[in-house]
């Protein structure tokens, strides 16, 4: 089984991610899996009646196309094609901030050590490392920094509200 | 000017250590130059024709010498004794070695300095007024602000790998001094009838492949909302921006293609959303800000006086200097001091480790232990006394800052080049130089009086070559270096872009074509018209007609 960033710890990862899926026959129906959002939207009854479902989105893919899904969705992951393609940092913050989308936020595709603090700040806290590095190496990169200046999804309240009462060890990650 | 707290330097000292350690990966082949890439270029490091060059950041352009002595240390032990300041009010230096990046950035963190954003597709350093503070026409000092941007803008984790680039200018005065109508975001800080401070904004302008001048998408913004404008400025641009061409890339061609009205709308409806939330900006933030901003300990002096006049009389060489290069200060009794880093056979904006020191000293004694750089590449002494020109000008002619060029012909705008540059298709240094040398009678540019010769060694217009009354611009024809010519192009604001006046000249010939140029307008200027009014009412024509003919 695929190993898993999932807040601070490696874990087996559970969910099949199902990249390209051409029709709802090729859905397991036993096992949780991550389909597509096309597919989520052309079979959206019988998908949502599951409960085992979740949506991943293409970086030009509208968060908004989930606004009505956000509290039966378990999980939903946003694609990274290439970790310089910064869309789905935006996508992550529009779930999370706008859509109030509470369930697991996966970061999937060219997902490494180097990005995860910021993507953790945008509201992911799932991270499924790209296949040829060790999930373990990548922890590392959730503490690059112990705080940031702006709000963020993590970490809503901004540096400058905080500086007068902020003491070296209080400004912890929420746990997401 | 703005102090480090434990919270801020804690970021700075934690994000050399995170370099750190990605460079040790890098060299031990853990991360790929792909995956290192995005890495180095947001602190600063490129990878260079003859090393890596290093852009190290000067927030909106104010130093103070401790700081600018470390500069000087880091030129002189990890580089070759110089560093070339910027037309971001950067520096940069050629010659670092990669090994060495993690220990120059703690250099740079132990006196509350980095190279954070200076590359990279991200928000870059916030670049302003160079007399913010201190000019007489000025609303609002920017200051505060930008330092506010500053700190928005580090580490934003939503906006560190964008479609490209993004560079926002702040300005407070009548008169644009930071070129906000070419950035990717200027924001011009206003009173309303009220005398409310808010924010005009513009959005869309920028320089390189596609010259365009920005656009209000705001006339006034109530200052405490200017985060939550710039988060969703950002994220539409984010979401939207083209990927698939880097020269289409830069949010000009967004709002271009979207429309303004549409970009607008998209910006108006995420802000309606962010207003009021947590990123809202409390006044007891702006006034924290300010309090680092305070005007130093003047004397009070005679508003004129009566050596520093009859001295201006008595030499003609020191009257010279102060008719160009001392600016009028809103305390009376002192001056802004420009000092020129634009002497002939100096590339423009260049400094050694030596005579960074020796500035760091006057600015000492003569200015309160601060300075500015300019975008014009040039150094700033904001608060000198006028009785007190006169021996610094003694100080500086030594020094080689001296040169009484300030906004004429050989004071120009210049990127690194082909010399230096990867980018760069042609040279432009020596180009600079070679104009310089044509135009070494000082009288004669004294003449000509005010003008922008800006020179880029390619499209992405380091140089700012549009925005030159005269601007140049390095173009490779199979293989070899020639330059087009544009003229009419200004900054401030009035910002316009100048228009391209025929097919490109040899490098040996751009000396001759610049002086027809200045030909055409000492013969048909009117009294007290400026290079750039004379090429206003009359077009391009007459000086196309004169430098082709020569030429051909």
């Amino acid at each position: 089984m695929p190993l898993l960033i999932k807040g601070r710890a490696v874990v087996e990862d559970g969910w099949m991610l199902l990249r390209e899926a051409a029709a709802l026959a090729d859905v397991p129906a036993d096992s949780p899996v991550i389909v597509p959002l096309a597919l989520w939207q052309s079979e959206h009854d019988a998908l949502a009646a599951r409960g085992n479902v979740g949506v991943w989105l293409k970086p030009d893919d509208d968060p908004d196309a989930l606004a009505g899904d956000v509290e039966r969705l378990p999980l939903i992951a946003i694609d990274f094609p290439k970790f310089v393609d910064g869309r789905g940092y935006s996508s992550a913050r529009l779930l999370r901030d706008k859509h109030r989308f509470a369930g697991e936020l996966r970061a999937i595709g060219d997902v490494l050590r180097d990005q995860l603090y910021y993507l953790r700040q945008c509201g992911f806290d799932a991270f499924a490392i790209r296949v040829d590095r060790k999930a373990e190496d990548a922890l590392g990169g959730l503490d690059d920094f112990s705080d940031n200046y702006q709000s963020t999804t993590a970490r809503p309240v901004p540096l400058f509200r905080r500086r007068d009462t902020a003491s070296e060890s209080d400004t912890p990650l929420p746990t997401a | 000017m703005y102090q480090y707290d434990r919270h801020d330097q804690r970021l700075v000292d934690e994000r050399v250590a995170q370099f750190r350690d990605q460079t040790r990966r890098f060299l031990a082949g853990e991360l790929s130059e792909d995956e290192f890439r995005p890495l180095r270029l947001q602190n600063g490091l490129y990878i260079q024709k003859y090393a890596p060059m290093l852009r190290i950041a000067i927030p909106y352009g104010l130093l103070s010498t401790r700081q600018l002595r470390k500069l000087a240390h880091i030129g002189r032990k990890y580089d070759r004794g110089y560093g070339h300041f910027t037309t971001r009010q950067n520096i940069q230096f050629n010659w670092p070695r990669l090994e060495d990046v993690p220990d120059i950035l703690a250099e740079l963190a132990s006196v509350q300095m980095h190279a954070i954003q200076t590359s990279g597709n991200c928000v870059r350093n916030i670049t302003s007024d160079h007399f913010a503070g201190v000019a007489g026409d000025e609303i609002v000092d920017p200051r505060p602000y930008a330092e506010l941007f500053r700190q928005w803008s580090t580490f934003h984790p939503e906006f560190a790998y964008l479609p490209r680039k993004f560079k926002i200018a702040v300005s407070g005065s009548a008169i644009d001094r930071a070129a906000t109508l070419v950035h990717d975001i200027g924001v011009h800080a206003v009173r309303n009838e009220a005398g409310e401070v808010g924010f005009r904004v513009l959005v869309g302008g920028g320089l390189g492949r596609t010259p365009i001048i920005g656009h209000v998408i705001r006339e006034f913004l109530p200052r405490q909302e200017i985060l939550n404008y710039l988060d969703a400025i950002l994220r539409i641009y984010n979401r939207f921006g083209r990927r698939d061409n880097m020269y289409k890339a830069r949010i000009k061609i967004l709002v271009k293609e979207m429309t303004l009205p549409v970009f607008a709308q998209h910006v108006e409806s995420e802000w309606e959303r962010l207003q009021g939330g947590l990123a809202t900006v409390p006044d007891q933030e702006i006034e924290r800000l300010a309090s680092f901003f305070v005007p130093p300990p003047y004397e009070a002096v005679p508003g004129e006086d009566a050596g520093f006049r009859s001295a201006i009389a008595d030499n003609r060489a020191f009257g010279n200097w102060v008719k160009r290069n001392v600016f009028p200060h809103k305390v009376p009794g002192y001056a802004v001091v420009s000092l020129s880093l634009k002497k002939t056979g100096v590339p423009p904006g260049d400094a050694t480790s030596d005579q960074m020191d020796v500035v760091a000293d006057l600015a000492d004694i003569y200015s309160f232990g601060e300075l500015r750089v300019s975008h014009e590449q040039n150094l700033i002494f904001t608060d000198v006394k006028q009785a007190e020109l006169l021996a610094l000008w003694g100080e500086l002619k030594t020094l080689g800052f001296a040169t009484p060029n300030i906004g004429l012909l050989t004071d120009i705008i210049c990127c690194p080049g082909g010399d230096f540059c990867s980018l760069a298709n042609a040279k432009s240094i020596p180009i600079a130089e070679a104009i310089q040398r044509r135009f070494d009678d000082l009288d004669y540019l004294y003449d000509i009086g005010d003008i922008d010769l800006n020179i880029s060694g390619c499209m992405n217009a380091c140089g700012h070559h549009h925005v030159g009354n005269i601007g140049v611009l390095g173009v490779d024809k199979n293989g070899q270096e020639w330059y087009q010519v544009s003229i009419g192009g200004d900054q401030g604001e009035k910002a316009s872009l100048g228009k391209v006046i025929g097919p490109s000249f040899a490098a040996d010939e751009m000396p001759d074509v610049v002086a027809r140029l200045i030909d055409v307008y000492i013969e048909r200027r009117h009294d007290d018209e400026r290079f750039i009014d004379t090429v206003r009412r009359l077009g391009v024509e007459p000086f196309k007609e004169r430098v082709y003919a020569a030429a051909h």
